[in-house]
Formats: structure tokens, sequence, C-alpha cells
């Protein structure tokens, strides 16, 4: 095993109402559907029609300019509406369940006897390879490009984030084949990135790397920047957890199987504990009931508190995400709040009391906590971002639209998720995560 | 307090755009938010906001200026008696009262008149009222002699607010410390007012000035080569100066609670007194060296950490130096920045015979050069990063 790689910057944000470790199974869900929208620049083009009929694993939609690139059912079933938004983009493909109609064929084969080509072939036919990003940029992978290596993180460190050790009990076998299919992808390796006692340790056909820190150390894009920096021209793959499974049972069965384990978390949660269901649930089968009374607004998070999607009840969980956060909205005044002593009040910053209370669980809601402001402070960003790499500087280059600087400052190793801190902490409330997304988005327009 | 809610929420709709009151928006909000936190919440990005916001940053910065302001009004009060020698006979509370009354008016006229013109401001750019003013309308006063007139402070005030902030595009814009802008508006534009050793005594013209009593600071008597202090009181703060710089000791305890908090910078502070005391040894090294008049010599000779409690030396490391938007943005050249401040000080202080403080004009002359140690500093950061493509390319 390689050695411990330690990382000091970052921050740890305690939240109230973290997964207790237990798995209750749900019922199949009566509907499930696939957004769209849950990939930054993807244009859909629809496969199917309402009132069809689509066997587990059958395309929905594919990606218009890589018509290779397949998203398929998660369930079999039959279409029963697909809702649009304006300019008529697609932004639901509802499937009612059907659970007579089973799952499509595919090939059944150990992966390491196949050839790179039918990995490839096999796992954009069945709709998995959506789940395969690339960075830069953190969109889906071009199948035509030749990643250096392909990266998991094994662990994630942001606030309520589920435990993938238990996520994975039971499944380490199926999550080796996943593992070994990957490594047809890639003329490199497939580096793991694992926390102290992962579960992880005993994968073989991989580079385990061990990271010590606090979040963000558990995200792949800093996991990637301080064992084998992105340069510019390099293509590195990422790809999460349980999709790594998809891919394992795939193989292993000739057949889809989107079942996915889903945490419950966050401070509005009676009991928060973790979920099995399939991709694409509707939160409601999640979350329904679950919630604590309350006469104020809440706030239900598809994914993490600091990149996830705000959804409603009557949304889908996101493809990407293992993970549903439900947190008081916090639309109401607060009196003098800036003159608080805060003892309650969490801060990256030590300005509130509360910073005397490390070991405390914080309640934390959706309130910006002030306006709007231009950059005043310096050294808040990079106190949060372990990389070498100059946040503001970054960020300073993206909004005078400066793409060499853009290059220089390192674009090509970041995602939002890489920043999400930064805007947390914000002192000037600055849309961090957004200012990114248009500098990468500028990137792929110019450069393609 | 829930009538006042009501009545923002209320009035709320009467300042928007095209309506009656239109004019007061940014008004309405600027008072609104100070005295409720907005309930916007997150729509892109994060869900979780740090409570931290710029109100916040600078009621801390407030916050920790006001014992040197305190200190200040009782070392104005002080030094009136000790001039017409009723010290010893005036108790605790009329010294304080009257360092309140005269300084008071100075804090007033210099907040009505920056507030007042960010008001305008806010309101013709259509945006809200920025908090930065909040520090440097305290600090403005702090930097000013006591018998400064007030609508000097005023006038100054003013230019410091439009020409040295709003033309830049207002707080995190500016390139130099509004409130040193403010300080070398009236240092040039009224240079005989703003010197001399009857400045930093208020005494009304009836009063009688004790036979012996100067007025000077200990800064004006070193550069004509009389070092008459005692350490004790450069220390505590009992000398003539501008009113809230005198205090070594009040002053430190405003940089604890800035370095705790972690809002001002601790690398600019010390780097800015190992500066200050690096120059002073090398001036002590050179004392001894032929050629340099007596009063030189005795300056030259100092002890060099003698610099650091005297003048506004530590109220410019503190307060100053450290304004996060003039300063430099970068880690490493934060070092850079703040150990010239102070090379640079104690240089202007004692060998340049025209000024004999040298503190803000070291402060704004590395204002306008930290971007250009930033722009050196990214600039290595990004060779560093080209070059490690290089390497695994």
């Amino acid at each position: 095993m390689s050695e411990v790689i330690k990382l000091r910057k970052g921050l740890n944000i305690k939240l109230k109402g973290s997964a207790e470790k237990a798995l209750d199974k749900l019922p199949v869900p009566a509907t499930v559907a696939l957004k769209p929208t849950d990939f930054p620049g993807l244009t859909p083009k629809l496969s199917v029609k309402v009132d069809a009929e689509v066997k587990a694993g059958d395309a929905l939609f594919y990606d218009k300019y890589h018509p290779e690139i397949l998203f398929t059912a998660p369930l079999g079933g039959k279409v029963v509406s697909i809702n649009r938004g304006e300019r008529r983009k697609i932004l639901e493909v509802v499937i009612a369940t059907d659970e007579k109609i089973g799952s499509a064929e595919f090939k059944k084969a150990d992966p390491s006897t196949l050839s790179a080509e039918e990995v490839k072939e096999q796992i954009l036919k069945s709709g998995l390879w959506p789940f395969i990003k690339k960075r830069p940029y953190g969109i889906i992978a071009n199948p035509e490009e030749k990643p250096k290596a392909i990266y998991i993180s094994t662990f994630d460190t942001a606030p309520l984030a589920p435990d993938y050790n238990f996520v994975i009990d039971g499944q380490m076998d199926t999550f080796q084949t996943g593992v070994n299919a990957l490594a047809q992808l890639t003329e490199g390796k497939v580096n793991l990135g694992v926390s102290k006692d992962s579960a992880f340790t005993s994968l073989k056909n991989v580079v385990v790397n061990t990271f010590e820190g606090p979040h963000p150390a558990g995200n792949v894009g800093i996991q990637i920047a301080n064992t084998s920096p992105i340069n510019k021209g390099e293509v590195v793959w990422t790809i999460n957890v349980q999709d790594v499974l998809f891919i394992g049972r795939l193989f292993e069965t000739g057949k889809v199987d989107f079942t996915k384990a889903v945490a419950l978390t966050g401070s509005e949660v009676k009991t928060p504990k973790y979920y099995q269901t399939t991709l694409g649930a509707p939160v409601a089968t999640i979350v329904g009931g679950k919630l604590v009374e309350a006469d104020y607004n809440q706030r239900i998070i598809s994914g993490n508190v600091l990149t996830g999607t705000k959804v409603s009840e009557k949304s889908y969980v996101g493809f990407y995400d293992s993970h549903i956060s439900v947190i008081p909205e916090g639309d109401e005044y607060e009196f003098l709040g800036w003159a608080d002593p805060g003892f309650n009040k969490f801060s990256a910053t030590k300005a509130y009391f509360g910073k005397l209370f490390p070991k405390k669980e914080y309640t934390m809601n959706a309130n910006i906590h002030g306006g709007e402001r231009a950059f005043v402070l310096s050294n808040q960003y990079e106190k949060l971002v372990p990389m070498d790499i100059l946040p503001v500087y970054l960020l300073k280059a993206i909004l005078v639209n400066d793409l060499d600087k853009m290059e220089n400052f390192g674009i090509y190793e970041v995602i939002e998720e890489d920043f999400a801190l930064c805007e947390y902490a914000c002192t000037s409330k600055i849309e961090v995560q957004k200012i990114l997304r248009e500098g990468i988005n500028t990137m792929i327009k110019e450069l393609g | 307090m829930k009538f006042i809610k009501n009545f923002f929420e209320r009035t709320e709709p009467l300042v928007q755009k095209g309506a009656k009151y239109h004019w007061l928006n940014s008004v309405h909000d600027g008072f609104f938010t100070f005295l409720y936190t907005p309930k916007t919440t997150s729509k892109t990005g994060t869900h979780i906001h740090d409570y931290i916001d710029l109100k916040r940053t600078m009621s801390i910065v407030v916050l920790s200026v006001v014992p040197a302001l305190l200190f200040g009004m009782y070392n104005v009060g002080v030094q009136h008696f000790k001039a017409i020698g009723e010290l010893a006979s005036t108790g605790f509370f009329d010294i304080f009262l009257f360092g309140l009354i005269k300084v008071l008016p100075i804090v007033i006229v210099s907040y009505a008149v920056g507030l007042g013109i960010e008001f305008v401001f806010a309101q013709l750019r259509g945006h809200e009222i920025q908090e930065g003013f909040l520090v440097s309308g305290m600090l403005i006063p702090l930097i000013m002699p006591v018998n400064t007139p007030l609508w000097m402070i005023a006038v100054a005030t003013a230019f410091a607010v439009i020409l040295g902030k709003e033309v830049f595009g207002g707080t995190g814009m500016n390139i130099w410390n509004p409130a040193l802008v403010a300080r070398a508006f009236l240092f040039f534009a009224y240079p005989a007012q703003m010197s001399g050793d009857s400045v930093w005594i208020a005494l009304k013209d009836t009063d009688k000035v004790v036979d012996g009593f100067s007025g000077a600071t200990p800064m004006a008597d070193a550069a004509a080569g009389h070092l008459n202090y005692s350490v004790a009181d450069a220390f505590f703060g009992f000398i003539p100066g501008s009113i809230g710089e005198t205090s070594t000791l009040a002053i430190l305890i405003g940089a604890v609670l800035l370095i705790i908090t972690g809002i001002g910078s601790w690398k600019i502070m010390v780097s800015t007194i190992a500066g200050g005391a690096v120059m002073g040894l090398i001036l002590n090294a050179f004392s001894g060296s032929a050629g340099l008049s007596p009063e030189v010599a005795t300056y030259f000779s100092m002890p060099f950490w003698h610099h650091l409690i005297l003048g506004g030396f530590m109220f410019g490391a503190i307060f100053m130096a450290t304004d996060p938007v003039s300063a430099a943005q970068t880690e490493k050249g934060k070092w850079i920045y703040g150990f010239l401040i102070g090379i640079l000080a104690i240089i202007f202080r004692v060998i340049n015979p025209a000024f004999p403080e040298g503190m803000m004009l070291a402060i704004l002359l590395m204002n306008t050069f930290a971007p250009l140690i930033d722009h050196y500093v990214v600039a290595g950061h990004v060779k560093r990063r080209v070059k490690r493509a290089k390497v695994s390319a």
C-alpha cells in the first residue's frame, strides 16, 4: 500500500442528521425518471415517444453530438410522459414501471477476457457510459479519448455524505468486476482514493492512494491533483462508487440492475438512514413521511448541501446522487444577525463563538446570511482548496473571460465541487460554483 | 421589535423602481439589512452559507479599534490638563469627559459625511450600501490631530470617499486605504494647520499653558535631536499625537481581536513590525558614521524598538496596512508588502526632514505597489505550474 497523503487545507462542516448505518429496502417505485438536466452541457435527442414500452437498459435518449452515448431506462415499463420546460427543453423522461417487463439482454462475461472495444461497446449500449465523467470539465467522458488514468474516490467527506464502506458491504466482488471492466478502458491504471480503515484496500488491479484530511479530501478532483495533476491535453476519467457496481452487475449477469443505496440525511429528517431503491427514483418515495413536522419551510436537496440540487418532492433523485439532504429553508429575517455572538453559529472564520465547540453538530439553513459584495477579504478561499491553485485568481480570470489565464490558473483541474467550500465560506457571498461552470462552458465552447 | 420589521416590509414596495420614493431605495435597504439579516436563500451553488458577512467582518474591525478610541479620548483630556497644569487635580471622569466632548464631534462628522456620500452613490449606482465605510469612518478620526477643525474633517472625508473609493467602484475596488487618503489630503492641502506643536493638544483660547510645556510630539522632538519621552508613556499612550495612535497597548488589544478572529492578517502585522525593527537596527549601526549632524546622529541612535511604540507606527501596522482591499492579496506578497512598509516608514521618519512621521506615506506607497507585488507572486505560481506540465509531458 502506498503512503498516506495528508491534506491540511479544507474544512469539515458538522451538520445534524447523519445517517445511521441501517439499510431499509423500499418497494419498486411506481415511476422512475431520467433528467437530461443532470448532465451539464448535454444536448439530448429522444429515442422514444410517449406510450412506448421499454425494457430496463433500453435507450430513452442519446447525446446529439455523440449518438453512441445512450441514456437508458432504469426499470422496465411504459414511457408515460416527457416533461419539457422553456423552449421545449426536455426536463424529465418518466416511466411507469412494470415488473413483468425485465431487462434487455447484454453479454454476460468476465470483462478481463473481453477486448477493450467489447467492454466499451457493452457499457455504451447498456446506458452505463454517462456514469463515466472526464476531467477537465466534469462532463460525460468522450468514448474516443484515451484517458491517462481512471480515478474512483471511495469516500465522501462532504457534510452528511454516505459512508461507502457501509454501502459496499457484501458487494465487493461485483465492485471488483466493475473495476476490471474499467481497467480495460485506459492504458493507465485505475486509481482508488481511500480513507484510513477503508474496506476497499483489498481490491486488485488498482493503485490505492490513501488520503487523510478534512473535506474536500474525498473529492476525486483533489485526489487527482495530489497524485498526478492534470495538464493541458491530458484526460482523466472518474466514476462514483455505486456506479462501478452497476458496471460490475452488467458483466456478471448480462442485465442492467440499477439498484442503489440512497442516504436520507439532515436536521429535518426524523431518523436519518440509508434506503435501497433504484436509479431515478421519485424523491417522494424516499422522503415522504420521514421529515419532522415543521411550521417553517424545508429544503430538499438531491446530493449534499454544498453541491446538490434543490428538488421538490415531486421530482426524482439526481443521476449521480447517492444522497438526499433536508435542511430548513431559512427564509426568515434575523434581527441584528451580524451582531449575534453566535454560540450556535458555525463559521469557517473565528468571528462567531460557535468555533469554540468543534465537536458540536449544527443545524444550518439555506439562508445566505448577508448580501453579495465585491471580493474584499483575501486568503479565504486558499485555505479551503488543497491544490496548487489560486482560486480567486482563477475566478477573476473567468470573470474577465481571459482564456490564457484560465488555463494558467488551472481550470482543467477543477470542477464546481472542488470550490464549493469557498462559496460556503465566502464573506462576500460570491456565487463561486456558477462562475466556475461558466468558465468551463467557455473553455468547452472555445477549445472543444 | 415586530413593528420595525413590519414598517420596513410595508414600505418596501414604495421604494421600488418607478414607485414614489424610489430614490430612497438604497437607504431603505441599508437600514433594513442593518437591522435584519435578509431572508434571501441560496439560489445556485451551495445550499448552506457561512454566517460571516461583510457587516460582521466590519463590525469586528470597528470593535477592535474601540480600545484605541476610548484611550484616545482619555489621552486628549490628559494632554489638555497637563498643558494647563491641572492634571494632578482633575479626576478620571472629568479627563475622559473632556476628551469625549472633543472627539465625539469628529467621529460624528466623519460618519455623517462618509455615509451620506455612500448612500448617494449606492442609490445612483443602484447597488446595496457597502459596509466598508463603517471602518474607514472610525479610522479617520483616530488618525487626525485633535485640533483639526470639523470642516476639514468633512472635506477630507468627502475627498477620501469620492476620490479614494467611489471613483474606483466602491468597497473592494479601491487602490489606497481610504482613511489614509483623508489624512494625506489634509497633510498636503493644509500643511500649516496640520503640523507644528499646537495641533496635538486641545486648548481653549483662554487656557494658559504652563511654562516648559511644548505640546510637540516625541517624533517632532526626535527629529530635532531630543529624545524626551518615557518608554512607559509611549507604550501606554500618554504622549501627544493623533487621537487614536498614541497607545501601543490599546492598539495591541485590537490586534489580538483581529488575529483571533482571523480578520486581520497577522502576516502583514508581523512583517511590518519586523521591517520597522530591521530598519531601526540598520540606522543604529550607522549612527556613528561621520558627516551626520548631531541631531540626526541622535535620532539614528534611538533604540530601534522605540520606533515601534512612537508615532503612528503601530496603529498603521495593525489597522491600516492590513486593510484587505488595498494590501497585497497573495500570502507571499503579504510578507513582502508588510516588510517594505516597515522599512519605508522608518526611512521617511528619520532620514527625510520634511515629514516627522512616515507611516502614512509608507502605507500609501506600498498600497500603490501591492498589485505589482502580487503580479510577480502570481507569475511565479504560474511559472511553476507550467514547469510541472512540461516535466510530466
